[in-house]
């Protein structure tokens, strides 16, 4: 410390001050994270203990006797019934695949805006994120006329089909509807991270790797993937996370067989009124997520901690 | 037939030629520099002999072959880059074993190439290591052992010592010579330190404006610097400019400005008119209180003007009436006896004829 000891009384006040700025600073975030995160979940929790009411909603937590009434049926009912299961996993496999096919989109994307010149690069990064300027229902809606059976694209396809002496397939309210509008939309989520990770690295690894005998396939496959990693693990868990838990999508461009977890919790909450039930879904939904935006943080900083320090 | 043959090489960017009509030649086993301030065009030819680089104009072979067809990685060289770049997600085993991967050399086979390629830069148990934790001369080495585990035709090395301090940095090029000595292979050596060419090479060539303007051993540069700029580059120089009034034999005779003539020895043949410049070393350049008694060839009265004490040596810079500066160099070598002159002592400043060098410029 630069001060004489004629400073340290004066640096009790100074303390303090530094201690109530940072209150000051950091409460009304935290105040709001628990009012609107923490507290809603925990009685997301609570609720899903409880009997559904019989006409929805919740019953009384007390019964007749002023016994209180919490039970783990809901939990039973997700556990021994196994169609909802079953939407959990399809719903995790279409999350899979919107990841998996956003990465193969995101990455020659982010490749080529990361290798433009400088002077260009906001302009590109402008048009990734240009999408997000009108509504996302409207966003969805569209897909509905481009997939529409009058439009071109069914059209071109099913007379393709035609040719060959193939039966025409409807093209929205499919899986295929779901999926394409899916890794449209989350599409950005997984450029961005790849750009800023892919915009940092140092050119003379890829120089030095192709002067000690690396070809295209091998500089990219050794080098710059391994080193992109994070990159592609934030950008994972970006899009992963909220397409495990749409129901928009479905909604709108699914048929009747891509019900997923999102629409099989607004349905509880909405339709059904089945609220414990609900709350278990998003809980089990909830969970899920957190256990894999864990592993993916665990796995980026194990890997990344080796790679990137 | 030389290893690496360079002829009439040019590399343009836009109107300004960073390379210009360049030919050298390396022979197998030899450390070759190549010097020059930066912009010098020393950097591009390296650059240009790896692959990364391609001439506008000119061939360079490798053992007779031309390599203008040949991308970096099917190329017998090896560079070692200035930052190092180890790939920064692979241990240090990691790092050496790639160009082995690379040139489908059996998993069986490579530990032992390894283990022998980190032996020869002296890091031996450092193959578990990650790039971030090894010091700056580590990382060094782990380039310079990853260049050569392959036994490449030859190595480039872009100012490899250039990021590390000047302790380490001497310690290295001792060591640099050994390694050279020892694998046997051809080093072409970028650097912009002109005491680390001197002390590691065979042969330098002084890089300035794309061209080369000497070519040969570092004795050779430093005692006999062929142009004002090789003569001002390497070391300190005084340089006397002015037409030749006379020649006798081989002694030349200058008429300096603000100095009057000066003898010295010319090496070529020289025409009576023409200008030149004489090119004395400060520390062939004699200070005493008088000139000693048989009368050297030039001698001059001055004051000392400036002087800097270094520690061994101390250097004076003298004024003569005409206000010619000339620098000499006095050892420190007397016991106890630290300076000899001070600021506007009177001196006299003398060398022989052959102390100086006459450049034709």
């Amino acid at each position: 410390m630069p001060h004489t000891s004629s400073s340290s009384s004066a640096a009790a006040p100074g303390r303090r001050l530094a201690r109530l700025a940072k209150w000051l600073v950091s409460g009304p975030p935290v105040l709001y994270l628990i009012v609107f995160f923490a507290a809603p979940a925990a009685i997301m929790v609570l609720a899903s203990f409880r009997t559904p009411g019989e006409f929805g909603g919740l019953a009384p937590l007390t019964d007749d006797a002023g016994k209180i009434d919490l039970n783990t049926d809901s939990y039973l009912r997700f556990l021994t019934e196994p169609v909802f299961l079953h939407v959990f996993v399809k719903s995790a496999w279409y999350a899979t695949l919107t990841t998996l096919i956003c990465l193969l989109l995101a990455y020659p994307v982010a490749t080529l805006i990361a290798k433009s010149a400088k002077k260009h690069r906001d302009l590109l990064l402008l048009l990734v994120i240009l999408p997000f300027w009108s509504n996302f229902l409207i966003r969805v809606y569209a897909w509905m006329i481009i997939l529409g059976p009058n439009a071109a694209l069914a059209k071109f396809v099913n007379g393709a089909l035609a040719l060959v002496g193939l039966e025409p397939v409807p093209l929205l309210f499919s899986a295929f509807a779901v999926l394409t509008c899916l890794v449209y939309v989350h599409l950005p989520f997984m450029v961005l991270p790849l750009y800023a990770n892919l915009e940092k690295h140092d050119q003379a690894l890829l120089d030095a790797a192709q002067d000690l005998g690396a070809n295209a396939w091998q500089r990219f496959w050794r080098i710059t993937f391994p080193l992109s990693l994070p990159g592609v693990y934030a950008g994972a868990a970006l899009v992963f996370i909220p397409a495990l838990g749409i129901f928009a999508i479905p909604d709108i461009l699914g048929g009747p067989d891509d019900t997923l977890i999102g629409n099989l919790i607004k349905q509880q909450f909405l339709e059904t009124r089945d609220w414990p039930f609900g709350s278990v879904l998003s809980i089990v939904l909830t969970v899920a997520a957190l256990a894999l935006a864990g592993a993916a943080a665990w796995i980026a900083r194990r890997r990344g901690g080796e790679a990137l320090a | 037939m030389a290893l690496l043959e360079i002829q009439g090489v040019t590399r343009r960017f836009g109107d300004f030629a960073a390379v210009d009509s360049v030919t050298l030649s390396v022979e197998a086993g030899e450390f070759f520099t190549l010097l020059g301030p930066s912009g010098c065009g020393k950097t591009t030819l390296l650059r240009m002999i790896a692959g990364f680089d391609t001439p506008d104009a000119g061939r360079i072979l490798l053992n007779g072959k031309d390599l203008a067809d040949d991308p970096p990685e099917l190329r017998p060289v090896r560079t070692v880059f200035q930052s190092y770049a180890l790939f920064p997600h692979m241990s240090v085993e990691g790092n050496v074993a790639f160009p082995l991967r690379m040139a489908g050399v059996p998993a069986g086979e490579r530990p032992a190439r390894i283990a022998a390629a980190l032996e020869d830069v002296r890091l031996i148990g450092f193959g578990k290591r990650y790039p971030h934790e090894l010091s700056g001369g580590q990382k060094q080495r782990v380039a310079i052992a990853r260049a050569l585990v392959t036994h490449p035709t030859m190595l480039l090395l872009d100012e490899p010592l250039a990021a590390l301090d000047a302790q380490l940095r001497e310690e290295l090029q001792i060591e640099l010579i050994n390694l050279q000595k020892e694998v046997g292979i051809a080093f072409v050596y970028v650097t912009h330190d002109q005491t680390e060419a001197l002390a590691l090479s065979h042969r330098i060539a002084v890089m300035n404006h794309g061209h080369v303007e000497q070519l040969d051993e570092p004795s050779k540069i430093y005692g006999f610097p062929r142009t004002r700029f090789v003569a001002d580059f390497i070391g300190h120089c005084n340089l006397l400019s002015g037409p030749v009034a006379a020649v006798d034999g081989d002694v030349v005779t200058l008429d300096v400005a603000g100095l009057g003539p000066v003898r010295v020895a010319a090496r070529t043949a020289v025409g009576a008119g023409a200008n030149g410049t004489i090119a004395l070393r400060p520390e062939k350049t004699s200070i005493a209180a008088r000139a000693p008694a048989p009368m050297p060839d030039n001698h001059f009265r001055g004051k000392v003007a400036d002087m800097l004490y270094m520690g061994d040596v101390t250097v004076y810079r003298v004024e003569t009436p005409g206000g010619t500066r000339i620098e000499a160099l006095l050892a420190n070598s007397h016991s106890g006896r630290a300076r000899f002159f001070d600021v506007g002592d009177a001196v006299e400043i003398s060398w022989q004829v052959d102390a100086a060098h006459f450049i034709e410029q």
